[in-house]
């Protein structure tokens, strides 16, 4: 027991001893050591955070699209502030003495709420620009409890593409609360790339602590920047937009509603996504942000809606395309298939009109002459195709391979306000119908009419995997990062089989050139480009509410294509008049680098027209 | 034997004064830390010494009804209650509020209660009921292995919930073991292998050598073997001096590591040959340890670098304040320190303080709440609040030696040493000597789960101290 008391001893020692370490350091710092008293006297530190530039973006040829430029926030320490020469002040800031005393009740008012410290600094005037900050800095020693953060802001070197870059804004609660990377007052990207990449972009905040003296001014490091920590700049990114044709078709598009997206086949990347009406992405930036914003969020056309991704419309007869192909892979029609039109199919008490062409016609010209009869007869084939047991199984069946195209589900684009479109299935129908319904009822979606609906990416990413003849890649708008591919991420590398064969696409994409480039006539010929094999597909969709929308879609060349389009003209008639020429002007500018002289009056007649005002249709 | 005592006057007095004396105060200084001079208003439920004043209130109920409780109670129901809180660090870990990072709380209603706090009271009183069995061993196996498992279990679920600072608490119970007859040997391996783990983060492999090497010439001189050590150093002067030439002028590829490597071993060879001829077993005991640390070290090395996680080593080296969090451990230090300092010997005065209250100090309630005691009552209140501690501390020794019961002092020593790891960690902490580890002061820092853990722990061993006399098991 000896020994074991010997070391309850021991630890008694121990505590003792470490007791006596610690009133020692104690002695030593609080009365010995006086620097610690000297520096809490003048308060001398302040962090002050380090806020890196943004990343920058390019454009698939390396322009840079987004840059920064250098702001300043007025901080002020409440507790800090002694007198002053209010008219001084309010000129260096250059702004009235009204407006200045105005932004000292907000401060007190938030005070008062709780919502700021009048110990710790806080936000007194936002982003004031870098000019003002000469004037200011000269007198900022006379107002004490004021002092200056350096941060930066968006700079767009295009008007344009303001639906891609999104915007940037302080941060809300929720966020602060989901990412602790944030606190009050960080801003960060709330829409498009700028809200996809944030993380990418963003760097990380740096914390700088500095020596201020009784006025406040910055006298140095604190220990020479031992406790610092540098910002870490964001990193680059690359877009697979290419801005000169992402300009052209704004300018293509303006005074017109709709959409336009253009995508590389072979790869999925995103060459143009054009929102019309657009506006300038530098008007949601700065302290006049806010306004500009309640501006286009009360306009009645609507500028901030992003009509690509989330517009959603029925693709009308470019539709067509996918049921031929379903026909074909089904099994239920052959190239060879003819049916006979005379201004439309007509059935017992119901009929589906056709415009006048030759008759009958097999599978490539009726895409050629878009006729109506004929995709009826292939649609009403489909679904009551004897392989099935009931027409629910067939139209589900159909409904996998739109699925497979990329249609009624969020393609994974790299935006978060994709819409995902609409594609019926048999439960819908037999919710509407009260489970009585057949191929007849639901004819119109032969023809690309009816319930379905989709975004004019999917009908892009449709037309792209059609030209890809059975394949796709998700479309997204990120290159890469820094130079490096690696940080594309994997769900873009990815080959997404359609389901179809190869094979049953030489007669459809037959009947797209011959649309353009049939001697007997075609839907859109006015798309007709010189030497280059383009191959496209007009629309139509039904409108209830005025002119009908036009449509167009189209990818060249024929063999290996580079360029898929879809052109969306809200209230613009048939798809040969406005949607044909504009996306057949983009892929001739994107393939050759111009426009032919010949096909300048085209342009200017595109530039010209204003579609915004269409007196509604009278039925 | 019923031992059914329910007089709260039977308590130790002197430990109680001492705990209320520290209550009173830790209070107080939360009250000021908390103070907010533009808004003087006492019945604000929203602040924490408004809420910590109702855990106080509660305590006493606690203590209420632990007087009321049977000492045999700890003895039969101390593997259940084990069980429970291991149930409840699995619950929270599935199913737990996360708090700075640390998915370690449970939200009932507007409640938040840590579990990990009353896993210390579970611990304590099942390693009191392992080790008080009659014919317990540290020699043998089954014995050992069911005391590691008592505390290892704890320490992963604590870990896994990210918590690093609570769950190295549990390693304090090293030294109860040692207080009951552990090997000391066994305390000076672990000590060592410590120390050198730290010393891998801190300096590279060469600089460990360098220092296992000093340390080695220090051993030799001590055991007088003066001769054989300036040998050695010829030695190994020689063999290190021709590698070097080898690697200059022959270009060769041999690298430091590896010349270091050939002069040791050389060294080596010659004090093994040293310690046959002269048969002093101390030669061997030195070559020994070396080898083994240096193993060690070299493993240690291989395990940060290539076995943990970038994450995991950084919040490793975060804990040792080798790297820096983003917002700075070593500002928070120099600012907490800062305020200490600022008090000078007689402090500012009460609600007088200006570092804590401009929030230059982080956590100032919880973790650094000592601050406020330093800027507000200078040296005198931090002389104080050290005494009571160490008072504290010293009455509960001499509480544990007087108990008949082998329970109840092995329950008494793992209450005194959770205290003491507490109030060692987080002063040592504050004044800069102790690495940056987020756990409370007892009976100061604010939080309902800590202030009742640790009057649990307390007030089960003054209850088993009223049965002192009886055999308790």
């Amino acid at each position: 027991m000896d020994a074991i008391n010997n070391r309850s001893i021991l630890i008694r020692g121990l505590i003792v001893l470490i007791g006596i370490i610690f009133l020692i350091k104690l002695y030593s710092i609080q009365v010995r050591d006086s620097s610690y008293k000297f520096s809490a006297e003048s308060n001398t530190q302040r962090v002050v955070i380090q806020y890196p530039s943004r990343g920058l973006i390019f454009d698939r040829q390396g322009k840079l699209l987004v840059s920064n430029q250098a702001v300043y926030d007025i901080m002020v320490v409440p507790r800090e502030i002694e007198p002053f020469d209010t008219i001084d002040f309010a000129f260096a800031l250059g702004i009235t003495v009204d407006e200045l005393k105005w932004y000292f009740d907000e401060m007190h008012r938030n005070l008062k709420k709780n919502k700021i410290s009048s110990y710790r600094p806080s936000v007194f005037i936002k982003q004031v620009s870098s000019l003002q900050y000469g004037i200011l800095q000269e007198k900022l020693y006379k107002f004490k409890g004021f002092f200056v953060q350096r941060r930066t802001l968006r700079m767009y070197e295009y008007p344009n593409a303001a639906h891609i870059f999104g915007y940037i804004n302080e941060v809300s609660e929720k966020m602060i609360k989901n990412d602790s990377y944030y606190v009050q007052g960080d801003y960060a990207g709330i829409t498009g790339i700028e809200e996809t990449y944030e993380t990418i972009l963003r760097g990380k905040k740096g914390a700088k602590v500095v020596l201020v003296d009784v006025h406040g001014r910055e006298k140095g490091a604190f220990r020479n920047g031992r406790y610092d920590t540098a910002a870490v700049v964001g990193q680059n990114i690359t877009l697979t937009l290419d801005i000169e044709l992402q300009q052209y078709g704004e300018k293509l598009m303006c005074n017109k509603i709709g959409s336009i997206v253009a995508i590389e086949p072979a790869t999925g990347e995103i060459l143009a996504l054009v929102s019309s009406p657009a506006y300038n992405p530098s008007l949601l930036i700065g302290r006049v942000r806010s306004d500009n914003y309640q501006k286009l969020s009360e306009d009645s056309l609507k500028p901030l809606f992003n009509r690509p991704l989330q517009a959603l419309y029925p693709p009308g007869s470019t539709f067509k395309l996918l049921n031929a192909l379903i026909g074909l892979q089904e099994g239920v029609i052959s190239e060879q298939f003819e049916v006979s039109c005379f201004m439309g199919y007509h059935g017992g008490g119901w009929s589906v009109g056709c415009h006048s062409h030759k008759s009958p016609l097999k599978l490539a010209p009726s895409i050629q002459h878009s006729c109506n009869a004929y995709y009826t007869v292939v649609f009403r084939k489909i679904l009551d195709n004897p392989e099935y047991s009931s027409i629910k199984e067939a139209f589900d069946k159909w409904k996998t391979y739109l699925v497979d195209f990329g249609l009624g589900y969020k393609l994974g684009v790299d935006f978060s306000n994709e819409n995902r479109g609409f594609v019926p299935n048999s439960a819908y129908y037999n919710k509407v119908y009260n489970n009585v319904w057949n191929s007849v009822t639901v004819r119109s979606l032969g023809i690309g009419q009816g319930e379905l609906l989709l975004t004019p990416l999917q009908m892009a990413n449709m037309c792209a995997a059609i030209g890809n003849r059975g394949f796709y890649y998700t479309p997204h708008i990120l290159k890469d990062v820094n130079n490096k591919k690696e940080y594309v991420p994997k769900q873009y590398k990815t080959k997404h089989d359609t389901g179809i064969d190869t094979t049953y696409f030489n007669p459809v994409i037959e009947g797209m050139e011959l649309a353009i480039w049939g001697t007997d006539g075609g839907t859109a010929r006015v798309a007709q480009i010189k030497d280059i094999s383009i191959c496209g597909k007009t629309g139509t969709a039904e409108n209830p509410h005025g002119e009908d929308h036009s449509i167009f879609i189209a990818f060249a060349p024929k063999y290996n294509p580079k360029i898929a389009i879809a052109v969306y003209v809200e209230n613009a008639g048939f798809g040969s008049t406005y949607a044909a020429p504009i996306a057949s002007l983009l892929v001739e500018r994107y393939l050759k680098g111009g426009v032919n002289p010949n096909r300048k009056y085209l342009e200017e007649r595109m530039y010209n027209a204003n579609l915004l005002n269409v007196t509604p249709k009278r039925d | 034997m019923r031992l059914y005592n329910t007089n709260i006057k039977n308590f130790d007095w002197i430990a109680v004064v001492l705990y209320s004396l520290l209550l009173i105060v830790g209070w107080t200084n939360l009250y000021a830390a908390n103070f907010d001079p533009e808004i003087p208003v006492f019945f604000d439920t929203d602040k924490e010494y408004f809420k910590q004043l109702v855990w106080i209130g509660l305590s006493v109920v606690l203590i209420w009804l632990i007087s009321l409780t049977d000492s045999k109670f700890f003895v039969e129901f101390a593997y259940i209650i084990f069980g429970f809180s291991l149930f409840l660090l699995l619950f929270v870990l599935f199913f737990g509020k996360e708090v700075n990072g640390a998915k370690a709380w449970l939200e009932i209603g507007p409640v938040r209660l840590q579990p990990a706090e009353i896993t210390k009271f579970a611990v304590s009183l099942s390693v009191a009921r392992a080790m008080s069995r009659f014919g317990f061993s540290f020699t043998k196996r089954f014995h050992v292995g069911k005391l590691l498992l008592i505390i290892l279990i704890p320490i992963l679920l604590i870990f896994l919930q990210n918590d690093t600072g609570s769950a190295l608490v549990y390693f304090v119970f090293v030294f109860v073991f040692y207080r009951e007859g552990l090997n000391p040997v066994i305390m000076v391996i672990g000590f060592i292998t410590a120390v050198v783990t730290i010393l891998t983060l801190l300096f590279s492999t060469i600089t460990i050598v360098i220092i296992l090497g000093a340390c080695l010439v220090l051993f030799l001189l001590a055991n007088k073997h003066a001769n054989t050590l300036i040998k050695s150093v010829i030695i190994a002067l020689i063999v290190f001096a021709s590698l070097y030439l080898i690697k200059q002028y022959f270009n060769s590829s041999l690298s430091y590591i590896k010349i270091a490597f050939f002069t040791i071993a050389s060294v080596t060879v010659f004090l093994i040959y040293q310690g046959f001829k002269l048969r002093a077993k101390s030669l061997f005991l030195g070559v020994g340890v070396l080898w083994l640390a240096l193993s060690f070290s070299l493993t240690a090395d291989y395990f940060f670098n290539n076995i943990l996680s970038d994450y995991q080593l950084t919040r490793v080296q975060v804990l040792f304040g080798i790297k820096e969090d983003p917002l700075g451990a070593g500002y928070n230090v120099n600012q907490s320190k800062i305020a200490i300092g600022s008090g000078g010997v007689i402090g500012k005065g009460f609600l007088q303080g200006t570092q804590t209250k401009g929030n230059f100090v982080p956590e100032q309630s919880t973790d650094f709440i000592f601050c406020t005691v330093g800027e507000e009552w200078g040296f005198i209140g931090t002389s104080v609040v050290v005494l009571l501690f160490v008072l504290l501390l010293l009455r509960l020794i001499v509480l544990s030696e007087r108990q008949h019961s082998d329970f109840s002092r092995i329950y008494g020593y793992s209450v005194i040493f959770i205290i003491f790891f507490h109030f060692v960690i987080n002063i040592g902490m504050t004044i800069g000597l102790a690495p940056v580890i987020g756990i409370p002061l007892p009976l100061f820092s604010y939080g309902g789960s800590s202030l009742w853990g640790f009057t649990l722990l307390l007030f089960t061993f003054l209850k088993l101290d009223t049965n002192r006399a009886e055999l308790i098991r």
